[in-house]
């Protein structure tokens, strides 16, 4: 069992790497696209190995650190978003039960019977990693940009987790499994809580600084924001958890609203256990990319917001949409008593 | 009040409506004009393999042309250098020896010719003050270098081939109505 954890442990780990490096291809080729123009298509077919190349480049640039910068904290930012960037994933249920040698494995890493607070927890959490970063590079565009960070995440956490509370209300469960296996075939949440999806939408791409929120890092006025003094794998791995954030964010919108590795169908298929939670996981896969995708395609259309704007979003439309949309399922609920 | 121009347009300051302050058939209307553009004609041009097409009448890197029994033409008589507006070119004039009549096509030549590439704006003058139809510029283009002095072009880029078969074409250059233009002594610089 401990071996099996190990091995699914690693297993999620490298897909999450590798599916967040070659989002950066893909957001550089989308990008390309929505501009009429190519993307890089030089570094092998279809420019497949520019990922590889910009990795390279990366850990062969300059490690330069700033003279006055906290040497511990300054190494201690990159590290722990990043960290915390990959720890997500292990609540999410990538598919349904494997059977190897008559036994049976969960395709999760851990089933914890609360396991939306623990997403919660841990994405709190990740606003450390910028802040500490910012604070470290003693720099006043970081600082600007780390305050504009914590601020941002922590007002946009709140409409997030209130409007997780109806779906959660709905399913009368805080653990993931449960959420999606309440949510078979076409029965998904989105139908019955299309506004909690919306705010969670808006508060995903807050939360991971995507724009149009992507204040934090800001090049027009921030130079970089809290990555500024930021160079070679450090700055690497500031820019690649973005990527992992934006994968595992799929995840958790494709779990919570869009049935998770449900789709009708797929189960009177009459496959064996195993190829059921292949297809199973391809399917919630294709969610994922989906939202990618939407990702990318917002970024690529909506300029960014002002900083009174973004506030004035948060905080006088979200949340107070959120609550109201709680409300209105509490009272349908007691209805249908 | 008369406007200067017919496309100024009336600002107004009204309050936004409701569909409009929701924000998100806006954010809709754009993300569909995005999604058009994926669809698109993409208008890049993957330089190495395939190359923009030049305009007939492109001018880039200059040729000194020999005559059709492979004499130069030029006889340093400097009016292309006096013609250049960014004086780019310099050149030494030496006398032709006895023994070098299949060099040089009169008793004058131009022992060193150079043409500073960075200098150099292709506009063309020199080739329209030229008297001695020796110089053109061509349609090739001047590559891109990693040195400052590898770009002062001598005799030895610039001399076109004796062999007849690696004889650099300027016939979209010298038409015949440029030829015309040339033999019209109305033009000041046609007079010698």
């Amino acid at each position: 069992m401990l071996l099996y954890k190990t091995i699914l442990a690693s297993a999620i780990l490298i897909m999450s790497l590798v599916v967040a490096m070659y989002s950066t291809l893909i957001e550089r080729k989308m990008a390309g696209f929505f501009q009429d123009r190519l993307g890089p298509d030089r570094a092998g077919p279809w420019g497949l190995l520019q990922p590889l190349a910009d990795g390279i480049k990366l850990f062969f640039k300059e490690e330069f650190m700033p003279n006055t910068a906290d040497k511990f904290l300054y190494i201690l930012g990159p590290s722990l978003t990043m960290f915390i960037a990959c720890l997500i994933s292990a609540v999410i249920p990538w598919g349904p039960d494997i059977v190897i040698n008559g036994q049976t494995f969960s395709l999760q890493m851990a089933d914890v019977n609360i396991g939306i607070l623990y997403v919660f927890a841990i994405v709190s959490i990740g606003v450390y990693g910028i802040m500490i970063g910012g604070w470290a590079s003693n720099n006043k565009y970081a600082l600007l940009g780390a305050i504009r960070a914590s601020s941002q995440m922590i007002s946009y956490e709140l409409a997030m987790s209130l409007s997780i509370i109806a779906i959660v209300m709905m399913t009368g469960s805080l653990s993931m499994r449960d959420i999606v296996n309440q949510q078979q075939g076409l029965n998904w949440n989105i139908w019955y809580q299309p506004l909690a999806f919306l705010i969670f939408l808006v508060c995903a791409f807050a939360e991971t600084n995507r724009s149009p929120f992507d204040l934090p890092e800001c090049e027009t006025e921030l130079v970089g924001g809290y990555h500024t003094e930021y160079s070679s794998m450090k700055l690497g791995f500031y820019l690649f958890s973005e990527y992992i954030n934006m994968f595992i964010s799929g995840a958790v919108m494709a779990t919570l609203f869009l049935g998770g590795y449900h789709f009708p169908f797929i189960d009177k298929l009459g496959l064996s256990p195993n190829a059921f939670a292949f297809v199973s996981f391809l399917v919630l896969f294709a969610k994922i990319t989906f939202f990618g995708f939407i990702f990318m395609w917002i970024r690529w259309t909506l300029p960014r917001f002002r900083y009174d704007q973004l506030m004035r979003l948060g905080w006088k439309a979200l949340i107070p949409l959120a609550i109201l949309n709680i409300l209105i399922t509490g009272v349908v609920i007691l209805l249908n008593q | 009040m008369t406007s200067l121009t017919k496309r100024s347009k009336v600002v107004s300051n009204k309050k936004m409506t409701f569909w409009e302050k929701i924000y998100l058939p806006a954010i809709v209307g754009g993300m569909w004009i995005t999604f058009g553009h994926l669809f698109k004609k993409k208008i890049t041009i993957r330089y190495p393999e395939v190359k923009r097409e030049f305009s007939d009448i492109y001018r880039g890197k200059h040729v000194l042309k020999r005559d059709d029994e492979g004499r130069e033409r030029c006889t340093a008589c400097g009016l292309c250098a006096v013609a250049c507006p960014a004086e780019a070119i310099t050149m030494i004039a030496a006398e032709r020896k006895p023994g070098e009549e299949k060099l040089y096509r009169e008793e004058k030549y131009a022992s060193t010719y150079e043409i500073n590439m960075l200098r150099c704006i292709f506009c063309g003058f020199c080739e329209e003050a030229c008297p001695k139809e020796a110089i053109f510029l061509t349609r090739e283009i001047v590559k891109a270098g990693y040195e400052r002095d590898k770009f002062i072009y001598g005799k030895d880029v610039l001399v076109e081939p004796v062999d007849p078969a690696k004889r650099i074409d300027i016939t979209r250059r010298q038409t015949p109505e440029v030829l015309e233009f040339k033999k019209d002594k109305n033009q000041r610089h046609n007079v010698h």
